[in-house]
């Protein structure tokens, strides 16, 4: 089977950590080696935090080697930008639509990447950009906590599993009273990848 | 079954398949979560400690008492423990000890970088490292064999990248400890097996246990030498490296082809084995991550090893470092071409941790930042009360540094004003004894203790501050103010941290008079309780941006696109999504341009 190395990029509070257990896990069920690796913040919120997640016959670092990320799944806009030179030229970004703004740029002590700026980035450092609308989607199933299962629903589009063994793990790691909303979120975040690719144009100026 | 399993919970399940039966530690990262998982174990008593050395003792004596037992602690907490440990390997034990602890190499959330296998050569007591979760499960029970055969504590030493890193596990039974399993000390359960002579270390008895110490050293080395989790894996005989831990799997990363040994017990190494790879290979480095540790055991063999001639002694040990150390010393050719690779823009916002809207300390560091006060700081979520836009604190070291910190202050006549910060976990770890030690000595001075009623940092543990324990029962709960008033503080107060101008008041009040005060500030942790009422708004009218609700760091108070007219400054907002309405920035808003929507109704 190809390996496969993801770089999850986000916020702290946004939800990282349980989507690399699950994308791990997937793995696992899909009969690949896999490690992963979480950089945590401390536990206040809206630190950056960064999972690394490999899949593959014998995966021995947890640490994906620099520049050779396949896919870059990012919660947020800037925390994409930051690591874009983890990508290989042939890597795909799968990007959240939102923007959080650290307390450096709504105190006005530093600026936040414009839309343009960003859209020229994205599109530069890799062949495939998707911007996905996770938070959106989120609020119209009442309950934005789901941005995490929807943004693995989006990135099942990208590989070869089933999205039944995606459904099952998933089912399997959030608690159970919100199984169904999160299976649910899953299918909309998987039908939201098509519409989402990044080609030409700029992003648009809607973004949160 | 396989499963996906973190380091820290696969050492939890290591406790429960290998019969621990008692679990005690403090929490710190990268340490936390092992205790959190045996919690779930109901077969083991588990608890949080007040500091790391009640539980090193608390773990001694249920080994005395014949239960196989576990201390779990981040590198740091090695320290207060290490009085505790140290009798241990003069005592033994009727059971096997277990001492976890997890090192930050990259100081990702430490105050210091200290290797702590210098310790296994301190007390003179084996120490083991796994290089992934199913080494940390199964190097549990190799370490409460190894345990129980020497008749000492033994380390089992991860860092962060273990701990917090996830990989596949074999998970098995649990296995009730046989007691046949421990010729050395049989103890039948429940009843302590006594003998005063091994465990009460006072100098005459302990005298003659000092040479089975030095004696069971060589001992370990010649177990070491035929343990299968030490091990050589052959191949191009050109390069031999010597590895242990996480950085074995980055090393056989970077060099697929050379040759390894691959040592699990890192302390002692076993000389045999470690000249039978050196003799089979025409160079020997050795590869590990901060001090040379493996590297001072082989040059002391006589074997020419290089480690840290090209390797750094500080920071993680990354593969890419790895990489390009290998390089840089002719033991990897370059690569042909420099690969392309994308660069981000320029001059990215940096994304640091901050206090979370409606947090309790806010006021303590606004406010100090205010009085210009020095500010003998602490250990927690506090810390961020150093950074901007409060730079409040000026000295922070250790737990419970500060009072002691801030007694210092007082002995050496300092002129300034100054306090000392101290959260309710860590006063309870270590902040009541020179809390005391004040009283005692006749010293001045204010102490705050930030009452979150929690250990935030690390995750929102108990202390007995708290009434439930890690295990879930109803616990002890001890009233901080009560308790400094007993420890003979005649000036306590309790003040509501929410409540900014009394947090001012009784700071200046406390700061001018002469004596010892400590004022309790009350707020819970927004993860503890929080009553989320309707977000506030401002009042784009009365804003004329003076920008003062900007220093209280509030990630929900954001610098809007309008600017006032006459003075050109930037008008506040508020993010809804973020807001608590703590109320904070209303009581400090001069132009009372902060509102809750229902008042502008009335």
């Amino acid at each position: 089977m190809k390996s496969c190395n993801f770089l999850i990029t986000g916020v702290g509070g946004q939800g990282t950590v349980v989507a690399s257990d699950i994308l791990a896990a997937v793995g696992l069920a899909a009969g690949y080696d896999v490690k992963k690796s979480d950089v945590l913040g401390l536990a206040v919120r809206g630190g950056a935090v960064i999972s690394h997640i490999r899949w593959g016959d014998v995966v021995r670092s947890p640490i994906v080697p620099e520049g050779k990320v396949d896919v870059l799944l990012a919660f947020e806009i800037l925390e994409a930008l930051r690591w874009l030179d983890q990508l290989r030229p042939e890597g795909t970004i799968l990007v959240n639509r939102q923007r959080i703004y650290p307390v450096t740029v709504s105190s006005g002590l530093a600026s936040y990447p414009t839309i343009e700026e960003s859209s020229a980035a994205l599109r530069k450092a890799a062949q495939n950009v998707y911007l996905a609308p996770g938070l959106e989607i989120g609020q119209e199933l009442g309950n934005t906590r789901v941005l995490n299962v929807v943004l693995l629903g989006a990135l099942s589009g990208l590989t070869e599993i089933s999205p039944e063994t995606w459904v099952d793990v998933i089912a399997k790691r959030v608690p159970p009273k919100v199984v169904e909303l999160n299976v649910l979120a899953f299918w909309r975040g998987r039908q939201a990848l098509a519409g989402s690719r990044l080609a030409g144009e700029t992003m648009a100026e809607d973004v949160r | 079954m396989r499963v996906m399993l973190s380091g820290n919970e696969a050492i939890a399940r290591g406790a429960y398949e290998y019969g621990v039966e008692v679990a005690m530690g403090y929490p710190g990262t990268p340490s936390s979560e092992i205790l959190e998982n045996v919690a779930r174990y109901r077969e083991i008593y588990s608890e949080w400690s007040i500091n790391e050395k009640v539980a090193m003792d608390g773990v001694m004596g249920a080994a005395y008492a014949g239960k196989r037992a576990m201390f779990t602690t981040k590198q740091v907490g090695m320290n207060v423990a290490s009085d505790s440990f140290l009798y241990g390997v003069y005592t033994g034990a009727n059971a096997g000890v277990l001492i976890v602890t997890a090192d930050d190499p990259g100081m990702f959330s430490s105050q210091n970088e200290q290797d702590n296998r210098h310790y296994a050569r301190l007390a003179k007591m084996p120490i083991i490292e796994p290089a992934d979760s199913q080494e940390a499960k199964d190097f549990v029970g190799l370490a409460l064999n190894l345990s129980e055969q020497f008749d000492e504590p033994v380390i089992l030493r991860t860092v962060m990248r273990i701990a917090h890193s996830a990989s596949p596990v074999e998970l098995g039974e649990r296995r009730a400890p046989s007691r046949a399993d421990r010729p050395a000390a049989a103890s039948e359960a429940g009843r302590m097996k006594r003998d005063p002579h091994k465990f009460v270390a006072t100098a005459v008895w302990a005298r003659g246990r000092r040479p089975l110490i030095e004696a069971r050293i060589a001992t370990v080395a010649e177990y070491a030498e035929t343990l299968p989790e030490n091990r050589i894996e052959w191949g191009d005989r050109g390069l031999g490296i010597i590895t242990s831990g996480v950085v074995y799997h980055y090393s056989r990363e970077v060099f697929p082809s050379a040759s390894f040994l691959k040592l699990a017990l890192t302390w002692p190494i076993p000389p045999r084995l470690v000249r039978e790879f050196a003799a089979g290979v025409e160079r020997v480095i050795v590869i590990e991550e901060l001090d040379p540790f493996i590297e001072e055991q082989v040059r002391l063999l006589g074997i020419p090893a290089a480690g840290k001639s090209i390797f750094p002694s500080y920071g993680e040990l990354l593969p890419a470092t790895i990489e390009r150390c290998a390089i840089a010393a002719g033991l990897l050719p370059a690569h042909p071409g420099a690969v392309k690779r994308s660069v981000p823009p320029a001059d990215l916002p940096a994304r640091s941790p901050i206090l979370c809207p409606g947090c309790p300390h806010r006021s303590t560091f606004y406010t100090l930042n205010k009085l210009k006060y020095v500010v003998a700081g602490d250990i927690g979520c506090y810390n961020l009360g150093a950074l901007p836009p409060f730079d409040a604190t000026d000295t922070m070291g250790a737990m419970g540094a500060s009072i002691g910190v801030a007694h210092g202050f007082h002995a050496a006549g300092l002129a300034d004003r100054s306090v000392a910060v101290i959260g309710d976990g860590t006063f309870f770890h270590s902040g009541m004894a020179p809390l005391l030690n004040m009283v005692h000595n006749n010293s001045k001075g204010t102490i705050v203790i930030l009452d979150n009623r929690t250990t935030a940092m690390t995750g929102h543990q108990d202390h007995p501050g708290v009434a439930q324990t890690l295990a879930g029962a109803e616990g002890g709960q001890v009233n901080i103010a009560d308790l400094c008033r007993a420890m003979g503080v005649k000036d306590v107060r309790v003040v509501d941290a929410f409540d900014m101008e009394a947090v001012q008041r009784n700071l200046k009040e406390t700061v001018a008079c002469d004596g010892l005060s400590v004022i309790v500030m009350d707020g819970p942790c927004v993860f503890v309780e929080l009553e989320r009422k309707a977000p506030f708004e401002v009042d784009a009218d009365l804003c004329n941006g003076c920008t003062l609700c900007f220093r209280l760091g509030c990630p929900a108070i954001f610098r809007a696109d309008e600017l006032d007219a006459r003075t050109g400054r930037p008008k506040a907002g508020i993010d809804p999504v973020l807001c608590v309405s703590c109320d904070m920035c209303r009581q400090i808003c001069p132009r009372k341009a902060i509102f809750m929507p229902t008042q502008a109704m009335n």
